[in-house]
């Protein structure tokens, strides 16, 4: 391993059990071991967490901005996925 | 697209308050500034823990102690988060830290000046804080969602720092007539530089029409400077200590507190290198860093033998 720019690590935590994990940054480490007991110490020094997951950030693939448009257009006139696009007749109580 | 029309699209997504995320297209003037001011942001976090280190091992009580610790690995923790933000940019950690260690990149000047009493650390937990908490509070907002969401991180833990400087000032300022003195010394030597911290008059901060139009910043300097006077008046005068300003007077007509002319020649000064502390600063940053060597040597050796001994496992 290069002495210079160790590995590149991004963080998720879980708050609390019941939620996902959600990201919170990054940080350099050698190995995945030492990224979990760093991400320890920047990370939840406020009780923030009980479970950590740290990714190589070299093996996260992401979708590109550019490419925003063209990939959520399909979704834009499928008004009738939302439930609001229903009209319900007023004594309808409940659905 | 054209870069022009490129620039008048990002200038009017920013404009409507939208956030700027790392692979997003953006003019490479806003890059360099949002990569200036969030590394020299997290230089003066790792620099700031130095004066305040100082008093670790001479804290007066086990409670001080341990306050202390903890908030000196917050402002540790604040400068890892602003790096992170700083690194989503383009830049690597490692350049950022040689910078720093050769001088070329800037810190908060107020780390320039030593802390000679405990009375100190109350003093640059209530101002220095309190200064950096105002500026940092309207950072939340800047229109870089990375260098934002690390800013709620930093505000969220900062108010405690603050809160626990305002504590040792308080409790000294009620204290022996010497513990007071004591105090009103630390305030006298560390109002002005406070102040500072605010920057430049606007009239001499010649960058800051781009950061505002780009929601880098949403308040200018002398605007957030006088919200700290007229937030910190009232606090002093609850620790029944001065505040070391002829000239400081209610302004009725304005609603604010006027001030006393800010030296800038010596704010100037200190930028420039000649602070009280800026080479014992440097110094020590770069033996921290050199002594530290063997220590990432190991975690590399470590790291490389763990990785030897899963593959001879798995074959």
């Amino acid at each position: 391993m290069s002495k210079k720019n160790w590995p590149l690590f991004e963080v998720f935590i879980r708050s609390r059990q019941g939620l996902s994990h959600k990201h919170v940054g990054s940080l350099h480490a050698t190995d995945a071991e030492m990224a979990i007991e760093n991400a320890r110490d920047v990370y939840t020094r406020r009780q923030e967490g009980e479970s950590i997951w740290v990714v190589p950030a070299s093996e996260i693939t992401a979708s590109s901005p550019d490419e925003k448009d063209s990939m959520y257009d399909p979704a834009n006139d499928k008004i009738y996925r939302h439930p609001t696009f229903y009209d319900l007749p007023d004594e309808l109580k409940h659905m | 697209m054209e870069e022009t029309s490129m620039v008048d699209r990002f200038e009017a997504y920013v404009a409507s308050n939208k956030k700027i995320e790392p692979k997003d297209w953006m003019p490479d003037k806003y890059r360099k500034t949002l990569i200036r001011q969030i590394s020299q942001h997290a230089h003066s976090e790792i620099v700031g823990m130095l004066p305040e280190g100082n008093w670790i091992t001479r804290a007066p009580s086990l409670k001080r102690k341990a306050i202390l610790l903890a908030k000196v690995q917050d402002e540790a923790g604040h400068g890892l988060y602003l790096y992170s933000a700083a690194e989503t940019l383009g830049v690597e950690r490692d350049d950022l830290f040689a910078d720093l260690h050769s001088g070329k990149a800037k810190y908060s000047s107020i780390f320039n000046y030593p802390t000679l009493t405990w009375a100190d650390i109350g003093a640059v937990g209530w101002l220095v804080d309190g200064a950096a908490i105002m500026n940092q509070v309207p950072l939340c907002k800047c229109s870089y969602g990375p260098y934002a969401r690390a800013m709620v991180r930093v505000c969220k833990e900062e108010s405690f720092h603050q809160r626990q400087g305002f504590q040792i000032m308080l409790d000294m300022a009620k204290g022996t007539p010497e513990q007071k003195e004591m105090a009103q010394d630390s305030l006298n030597r560390w109002w002005w530089p406070s102040l500072m911290m605010f920057g430049p008059t606007d009239a001499n901060s010649p960058n800051s029409a781009d950061s505002m139009r780009w929601k880098i910043k949403h308040f200018s300097n002398d605007e957030l400077r006088q919200r700290f006077i007229d937030m910190t008046v009232p606090q002093a005068e609850i620790l029944g200590l001065t505040l070391p300003d002829p000239d400081l007077k209610w302004n009725e007509e304005r609603g604010h507190y006027d001030s006393g002319v800010i030296h800038w020649d010596e704010f100037y000064n200190v930028i420039k290198g000649n602070g009280p502390c800026n080479k014992e600063r440097l110094a020590a940053r770069n033996k921290a860093y050199d002594d530290g060597e063997w220590v990432r040597d190991a975690a590399i050796a470590h790291s490389e033998k763990r990785a030897a001994r899963k593959k001879t496992k798995a074959a």
